[in-house]
């Protein structure tokens, strides 16, 4: 415990740090293998969909009244399942009224069917007279689809206007929209690559990968938001102050992953060890991969990407280059102080004056050139007697001294 | 900030009021079980079986349109399937859903006519006096024996029949089919003799109209199958002269074809929906059948001024000064456009001496309302009046909201559904959800100790803030628990508690600071509620835009997502922050106690905060001042 909170409170003021943005090369690269992997999965294997899309074959079995029970049908689910047919895979078997029990399955090919009919045979004891087939048309038709296309696109583009219009920034939307693709691409590849079916059910949690992917990555933005608010006030540059959000908002996304994991992984693991096939299982299994990948992607994507495409701005690439300009003055601080030897002067008159640099923060210096010679100030005061300063800006008449006085305009009209 | 802190016992208070009004809404709605969807329990199917064989696009149209109606609100997660091409087959959860045939199957051609002549002011159909006065008398005799009294010669088996069927609605029938003139009939002439054969085996079956309930066994077909176009003995509309593309000009002179059918039609005295051809072009001859008074009124009506697609909305409601539900109405343009003209040629003020030309909303062949026009009515919003109840009221809206059914059904068969997953399945999801909470909630007192009471409390609040919504739900908007959709639920927990998780990270990060807790709690709250609420945002969008652009699963998948982020909100901004407020009092909490959560080894800080840059401490509260 002690540990974990030493670590969470140096996270926090940045003593201690991961390099998130800085290898943000690595964390791309693991990342398009990742997807590559899903992509090639995707169109090798391709999506097994289940009747819900394609409409199969329907098997309707009359039974007598008292064979008619959930049992039966279960027995009856079981072995079908069971027949190792693709299409067959996860039947979905009711009864139907006290006098039968509809099984249903994919298409099937003439043998397949054969088969399964066989099986119904088997497990409940019906004759073949007892069992008629039927042609099911899909209920996820294509105007469903269309239409959750739609919403989705709808929502994607409100989304992309909301980051856009919360944060100010274009390029937050854009980051935030590659890190949700990423996610998405890689639980449909898992799909892909697993072969299981896909229902409602897994669209359902396609868009619960969503949802929680875009909640994940604004939460780490808005710490990056406000940590890079003001960068050349708080004296570092984008790709740190970003860096450092990641770092502090770390533990709370650990947290949150472990929090929202822990369900999820309750779920998968009692459907599979309890249950065998069943579509929780499948469900669970899309959202532990979309979520764990959603949790990664807002810190190992989103936000190196976000820097990434930031890096070209004027005032990032500014940020950027007095941090090295402080960094090479701050290498050796009193490299500027001369050697102290036997006559020499306290002060050259030109020279820089000696802890200058340490007062100066450098505000205004743009460029590299840090060791150019800087504008000459003032003679200090060296001998006896009092050394009028030249006048550098415009004297007035002060009344309150008796004599002339520096008057000190406001800021807009310095010259 | 005094107030602030003055105020969280309050809210906490008005918290768990709202939760308990919620759960005396439960208490009284009387369930305490949430409805299982289709997959967990099963329920109603209900086969449809259309009339002739209609293509597979109009089935697939039919199916498109059921689904909406079944499923308007997307919550309901109802499965509406074309199978074989010859059937479609509602699936509902629940097991007594019967209600819902009728929403299922009306056709809802939804029609607005004009009145050229009807019982009460035959002027303009000369011929029809001699029947008019006729008429009234049937419902006052109330059995058959009366109205076939005046029937026609040929006809003279009826009233046998009549006298040896013993429901009295069969002999209303068929005195309404001896009453009929051949003219304007083209089988006109061969129906007597079946209505004579036929009559002795089954009334109902001999006359046209009640000819459509193919099967007579099942009461609940008859009903339903009124204005099928394609069935053999339907009446068919008179042809409307030159005038009839011109409704207004055509009611003041009806052209004498259009007569003729109207005064050789007789209404069926048992409330037996007419079968006409319904056809927009064409006059029209129908009933209006006012179950109350057990009157059936005859209509000529001019050719259709509005389609039912020219509807923007319908819903049921009762108006001010009412105690019937009606029909509200809303036209789009073109509608708005057409129902003005209607007003302006019929407008006639309550003064006015009556009779008032009437127009009628025609559904499905039968007149469901003659109103006259009181007032000009110039913004496209009508309303229907029957004998509605709230049910009937509603299901007719919903039919006339999602359109016409391009296919009629003759058939259906209701049957109880099982589930269609394995009963273990909902125990297993609901042991690993358990389970699951139960692993959280040590995870959350073993990281934040005393804090983690607060998570606890708040998952176990929104859990029964959940639960409530979702029994309050299933009883008012048919509401169902998929597998799915429970799935979903537990997921939910987690991005509920990451607000939870949000803020004490951001209370730590201010205690780190070197903030007393007290202050940390208000600190952290303002900027861990503008984190929240912006991502709560983008949940809540997606919510929003899929249910309204999206269909079925889905919608319910939004409906869900949505009601689970605004119970977030609601328990993270007046349960977790007051309670925090309130534990932030304490000494335990405020002592920064080895167990609090917040003690200065479990923060990682030494107890004099280390040295932090100035720089960055000034920056930090300059942010703050403009967070």
């Amino acid at each position: 415990m002690g540990r974990i909170s030493r670590l969470g409170n140096s996270l926090y003021n940045g003593s201690r740090s991961i390099d998130f943005v800085g290898r943000k090369w690595l964390w791309y690269a693991v990342s398009a293998l990742i997807v590559l992997l899903a992509v090639i999965g995707l169109s090798v294997k391709g999506l097994n969909y289940g009747i819900e899309f394609t409409g199969g074959t329907q098997y309707k079995v009359t039974l007598p009244s008292d064979q008619v029970t959930q049992d039966n049908a279960d027995a009856l689910r079981e072995a079908v399942g069971g027949l190792g047919i693709d299409n067959a895979g996860s039947p979905v078997v009711n009864t139907s009224g006290d006098t039968s029990i509809l099984v249903q399955t994919e298409e099937l090919t003439n043998e397949e069917s054969d088969e399964v009919t066989q099986t119904i045979i088997d497990t409940v004891g019906a004759s073949t007279d007892d069992i008629s087939q039927d042609q099911i048309g899909a209920s996820w038709g294509d105007e469903v689809k269309d239409r959750a296309i739609l919403g989705l696109v709808v929502f994607l583009f409100l989304v992309v206007l909301f980051i856009w219009a919360y944060f100010r920034e274009w390029k937050m939307s854009a980051a935030a929209i590659v890190a949700l693709a990423h996610d998405v691409i890689i639980t449909v590849g898992v799909y892909a690559l697993s072969g299981f079916e896909v229902t409602p059910a897994t669209v359902t949690g396609l868009l619960t990968i969503l949802g929680f992917s875009l909640y994940d990555t604004v939460v780490v933005f808005d710490k990056v938001r406000e940590n890079t608010k003001s960068l050349r006030a708080s004296r570092t540059t984008y790709a740190k102050a970003a860096n450092l959000a990641v770092n502090q908002t770390l533990v709370r996304s650990i947290n949150t992953s472990v929090v929202a994991l822990i369900p999820v992984g309750a779920i998968l693991y009692v459907s599979a060890v309890q249950l065998g096939a069943s579509s929780l299982k499948d469900l669970a299994l899309s959202l532990f991969v979309g979520m764990a990948a959603g949790a990664y992607s807002s810190i190992f994507i989103a936000t190196p990407l976000l820097v990434h495409l930031k890096s070209t701005e004027s005032e990032v690439v500014l940020a950027e280059r007095r941090a090295k300009a402080r960094e090479r003055r701050n290498v050796d601080r009193y490299a500027s102080v001369p050697v102290f030897k036997e006559d020499m002067p306290i002060a050259e008159p030109d020279g820089p004056v000696p802890g200058a640099l340490m007062v100066d923060d450098d505000l205004d210096d743009f460029d590299d050139e840090d060791d150019a010679p800087r504008p000459a100030s003032a003679p200090e005061a060296t001998g006896r007697g009092r050394t009028v300063p030249t006048t550098q800006r415009p004297v007035g008449q002060s009344r309150a001294s008796g004599r002339q006085q520096p008057t000190r305009q406001s800021r807009s009209k310095r010259k | 900030m005094a107030r602030k802190t003055a105020r969280p016992g309050r809210t906490l208070g008005v918290f768990f009021l709202g939760l308990a009004i919620a759960f005396g809404l439960v208490a009284l709605a009387g369930t305490w079980k949430p409805e299982l969807g289709l997959d967990l329990q099963g329920g109603t199917s209900i086969r449809l079986t259309p009339k002739g064989s209609p293509s597979s696009e109009s089935l697939n149209e039919a199916r498109k349109i059921i689904d909406q109606r079944v499923n308007g609100s997307g919550v309901a997660e109802a499965e509406v399937t074309v199978q074989g091409n010859k059937y479609i087959v509602v699936e509902i959860p629940g097991d007594s859903r019967r209600d819902l045939v009728d929403t299922v199957k009306r056709q809802a051609q939804l029609r607005f006519r004009l009145v050229a002549c009807s019982d009460q002011d035959p002027s303009r159909c000369p011929g029809s006096g001699a029947q008019a006065p006729q008429d009234p008398t049937a419902p006052d005799t109330g059995t058959g024996a009366g109205v076939t009294a005046p029937a026609a010669p040929s006809d003279s088996a009826a009233p046998s029949d009549a006298a040896t069927d013993a429901a009295p609605s069969d002999t209303a029938t068929a005195s309404g089919s001896a009453n009929r003139a051949p003219v304007g009939f083209a089988d006109g002439t061969d129906s007597p003799s079946p209505s004579a054969t036929d009559g002795a085996s089954d009334g109902a079956s001999e006359s046209p109209a009640a000819d459509a309930s193919d099967d007579p066994s099942d009461g609940a077909t008859a009903p339903s199958d009124a204005g099928t176009p394609t069935s053999a003995p339907v009446i068919p509309s008179p042809e409307g002269g030159p005038d009839v593309a011109d409704p207004l000009k055509w009611i003041d002179a009806p052209n004498q074809e259009a007569i003729d059918a109207y005064n050789a039609f007789t209404c069926p005295q048992d409330g037996t929906p007419v079968n006409v051809d319904d056809d927009p072009a064409k006059p029209l001859v129908t009933c209006e059948w006012d179950a109350e008074s057990g009157v059936a009124q005859k209509y000529l009506l001019s050719a259709s001024m509005i389609e039912g697609n020219e509807l923007d909305s319908a819903s049921a409601q009762i108006p001010q000064n009412s105690v019937n539900y009606v029909v509200s109405l809303d036209f789009d343009g073109g509608g708005t456009k057409a129902f003005t003209q209607i007003s302006e040629a019929l407008v006639c003020p309550s003064g006015t001496v009556p009779p008032c030309r009437q127009f009628a909303a025609v559904l499905d062949g039968q007149v469901i309302s003659a109103p006259t026009m009181n007032s000009l009515i110039t913004n496209g919003q009508a309303q229907i009046e029957g004998n509605f109840t709230q049910a009937s009221a509603k299901s007719l809206a919903t039919s006339l909201k999602y359109g016409a059914l391009p296919v009629t059904f003759t058939d259906f068969s209701v049957e109880t559904v099982g589930p269609s997953l394995a009963g273990d399945q909902l125990t297993a999801g609901i042991t690993a959800g358990i389970v699951g909470l139960i692993l959280v909630m040590i995870y959350c007192m073993f990281y934040y100790r005393g804090l983690g009471i607060v998570v606890i409390g708040s998952l176990l609040v929104a859990g029964a803030a959940t639960y409530a919504m979702v029994l309050l739900l299933s009883k008012t908007a048919n509401f169902t628990l998929t597998l799915p959709g429970i799935a979903g639920l537990i997921v939910a927990v987690g991005i509920t508690a990451d607000s939870f998780i949000v803020y004490f990270e951001r209370i730590r990060d201010e205690m780190r600071d070197g903030k007393s807790m007290r202050v940390a709690v208000e600190a952290g709250w303002v900027r861990a509620r503008a984190t929240c609420l912006a991502a709560d945002a983008v949940s809540l969008l997606a919510a929003i835009v899929l249910y309204i652009f999206a269909a079925g699963v889905v919608r319910g998948f939004a409906f869900a997502l949505g009601l689970s982020t605004l119970i977030d909100i609601v328990v993270f901004f007046w349960f977790t922050k007051p309670l925090v407020s309130v534990l932030a009092k304490t000494s335990f909490f405020n002592g920064g106690g080895k167990w609090s959560g917040l003690s200065a080894e479990t923060l990682g800080v030494d107890k004099i905060a280390p040295d932090r840059p100035r720089v960055a401490a000034a920056t930090r509260t300059s942010q703050e001042g403009t967070a």
